[in-house]
């Protein structure tokens, strides 16, 4: 078969989806939130709910979301994006609420806010980007940062009577009992994708039952501030990071 | 059961030949273009397309969701 | 017929609130004003109105809260005290760039720091000339009675959707801790969906098909875009010294000497006015009731006919440098901190020194 006879719709297996817009991502290189705002935007999209969905984009590398995905946005203040939600989503009870935060502005700066919003159980869903690292402003210590990684403010390596320790702020997250699905999930081979996909979809379609607050972590990688290419990055993740943020769900009522 | 061929579009102008799909390929279809785009970067283009089975998975670890997958059973 | 209640200033805020379609309430306890939540809680409004109130767990969380239901073109409002409003600076210059509206009620305690919880006007610099950083403003609204609190709080929700900007009732502790007879306003109904996206067609109501999606941000990378995001908040600012200036003149025209006060010591200002007039010297009283826009052309006018001002405040100096700059530097200042309230005796003291 001629290769211009395949290349219809209906023979489309993988493609762009609508709720992305036509403007092209600042993300560097392979970076993890390309990918989960693809899937993000799946999942709307699969859901038909574009016209009843308001995010909330955070500061970090992702302050520009509200450029890339087809939905309305609100840029929220660091940290601020699960109480941001919170207003949203009780005074628009009929509409799908999202925040999207990474490791230093959701887990540092934001850990009341994003604390409290899952204690009481808020009808949003958490996107949570852990890449152990601040890449926005150069690749400094996150609270997720691994003991002994080297990053711009640990260049000796994280070290606990230095800088603490590494926060699994998803196990602390799932003790909360206003949450109702917290899951950890990865995004470097196309299955552990699909799997997050599914794992986002599942925290959308929580909304309807109105139970409590979703959660969903994905471990990521920065290439840039890691300083490796993106595939190794991905191998530095799996036999890294994976030990200290196990992938699966915690919590899934 | 039943075979299928596949090919892949690679909107070359917004591709950042990040690699990532060229290593998701179980077929090694994929590589990274000896010249650059419009923004200097190797982008990605099919090396070898008869080998392409549709399978999608360089189009699901896309970040710039700039890959189309199609797929039809071989006749 | 119009409802007459006691009330006290807090109490009132609340009440006002559910009365004139108020959507959502988000606020963290703080004396001199817990009140207004705790009125809000007794008052259950999400059963009558549907108004959501909600106890955060920061004022940190409450403003950005107020910034989130602000987005999708809700009435919000927060309240708080000194300290509290501090924290909140960072959610108003955000909502103030975004140009989102909101009410917040600042019933100013002494500071600096943590002070002490009684009455102040320590705050006005902070309320009048931004608070946060950058170059922007908020509307700052002064009551000096309970019928004005209750009166503001309309007032406030109706100018911050008229300028899409955060409006600040700045109430000295006095004026939200006392009782006062009050005449309530008749009910309105909270805006309809349909209404929300006529009065506010900037707000995230949804992606409609067809339309771009919105979006409210407070980030312009692009330097001369964000000089023209500057410029534009700058033209709403000088609309707003045009047109919203609200002050009330007790008897200045015929004055020789002019007090210029806010809030409850504007009170205790007209009955030094009183006691000056009984020794024969002609006083009268300027109360500002915007604090920004500042009435600076009343002054002004009131200058070229010579008389001599003095500004008495809850503070350490701060209302007499908005004064200064409209009528000149031979302006008399007298003020009380800490929390302490100045008697009439001792402002008229400060006022026979001028004559």
């Amino acid at each position: 078969m001629e290769v211009n006879e395949m290349i219809k719709p209906e023979n489309l297996v993988v493609g762009r989806t609508s709720v992305l817009k036509e403007c092209p991502m600042h993300y560097c290189p392979g970076c993890t939130h390309g990918v989960v705002h693809k899937l993000i935007a799946e999942v709307v999209e699969e859901m038909g709910i574009q016209d009843s969905t308001i995010g909330v984009c955070p500061v970090g590398c992702s302050v520009f979301m509200y450029n890339y995905m087809d939905v309305d946005m609100a840029e929220a203040a660091h940290g601020r994006a699960p109480a941001v939600a919170t207003a949203i989503s009780r005074l628009n009870p009929d509409k799908y609420v999202f925040t999207y935060q990474g490791d230093g502005d959701m887990a540092s700066i934001g850990c009341a806010e994003i604390m409290h919003a899952c204690n009481r159980g808020e009808n949003i869903v958490v996107i949570f980007i852990n890449n152990a690292i601040y890449g926005m402003t150069g690749g400094q210590m996150a609270p997720t940062t691994l003991l002994g990684q080297i990053t711009a403010t640990t260049p000796y390596g994280r070290e606990p009577k230095l800088h603490g320790y590494p926060l699994q702020i998803t196990e602390l997250i799932a003790q909360l009992p206003g949450t109702c699905y917290v899951t950890r999930q990865s995004a470097d081979t196309p299955a552990a994708i699909r799997k997050t996909k599914a794992a986002i979809k599942k925290a959308f379609m929580n909304t309807r039952r109105g139970v409590g607050t979703s959660y969903v972590e994905v471990v990521g990688t920065c290439a840039s501030g890691w300083k490796l290419s993106p595939e190794n990055a991905n191998e530095w993740m799996r036999q890294n990071m994976f030990e200290k943020y196990p992938v699966g769900d915690l919590k899934d009522i | 059961m039943a075979k299928f061929i596949g090919t892949v579009v690679v909107d070359k102008d917004r591709c950042k030949g990040c690699n990532l799909c060229v290593v998701a390929c179980p077929l090694k279809v994929l590589e990274l273009s000896v010249g650059v785009n419009v923004k200097g970067y190797h982008y990605a283009e099919m090396k070898s397309p008869d080998s392409c089975i549709g399978c999608g998975s360089c189009g699901v670890v896309c970040p710039d969701a700039v890959l189309s997958v199609y797929r039809v059973k071989a006749e | 017929m119009a409802e007459v209640a006691l009330m006290k200033g807090n109490e009132v805020v609340a009440e006002a609130a559910i009365r004139y379609g108020c959507d959502g309430y988000f606020g963290y306890p703080i004396t001199p004003q817990s009140e207004i939540m705790e009125t809000l809680m007794i008052r259950k409004p999400w059963e009558e109105t549907g108004m959501v109130v909600l106890q955060a767990e920061s004022e940190l969380a409450s403003i950005n809260m107020v910034y989130g239901g602000a987005s999708s073109g809700k009435r919000v409002m927060t309240s708080s005290s000194s300290p509290g409003i501090s924290l909140m600076q960072e959610g108003l210059t955000y909502m103030a760039a975004a140009e989102l509206p909101c009410l917040v009620v600042n019933v100013m305690r002494g500071g600096p720091g943590l002070g002490t919880i009684g009455p102040s006007q320590g705050d006005y610099f902070q309320a009048v000339k931004g608070g946060g950083h950058g170059d922007y403003n908020l509307i700052v609204l002064a009551p000096a009675s309970v019928q004005e609190m209750n009166d503001f709080v309309g007032l406030g929700f109706d100018l911050a959707f008229k300028y899409r900007t955060p409006v600040m009732m700045l109430v000295d502790g006095i004026v939200g801790q006392m009782m006062e007879k009050v005449t309530l306003g008749e009910f309105k109904p909270r805006w309809t969906k349909e209404q929300i996206e006529q009065n506010a067609p900037w707000a995230l109501t949804g992606k409609k098909t067809g339309a771009p999606a919105k979006y409210i941000t407070s980030c312009f990378l692009d330097l001369s875009q964000l000089e023209r995001v500057n410029e534009h908040l700058q033209a709403k600012y000088k609309v707003m010294k045009e047109q919203e200036v609200r002050f009330v003149n007790n008897d200045c025209d015929d004055a020789d000497i002019v007090i210029v006060a806010y809030g409850s010591v504007a009170r205790i200002c007209r009955k030094v006015a009183q006691l000056a007039r009984e020794e024969g010297i002609k006083v009268g009283v300027l109360r500002p009731i915007t604090l920004f826009p500042f009435p600076t052309v009343e002054l002004q006018r009131l200058a070229a006919m010579g008389k001599k001002f003095i500004s008495v405040e809850l503070s350490a100096g701060q209302m007499v440098e908005d004064v200064r700059l409209a009528v000149g530097n031979d302006v008399k200042f007298y003020g009380r901190t800490g929390g302490i309230v100045p008697t009439p005796e001792e402002i008229l003291e400060q006022i026979k020194k001028m004559v």
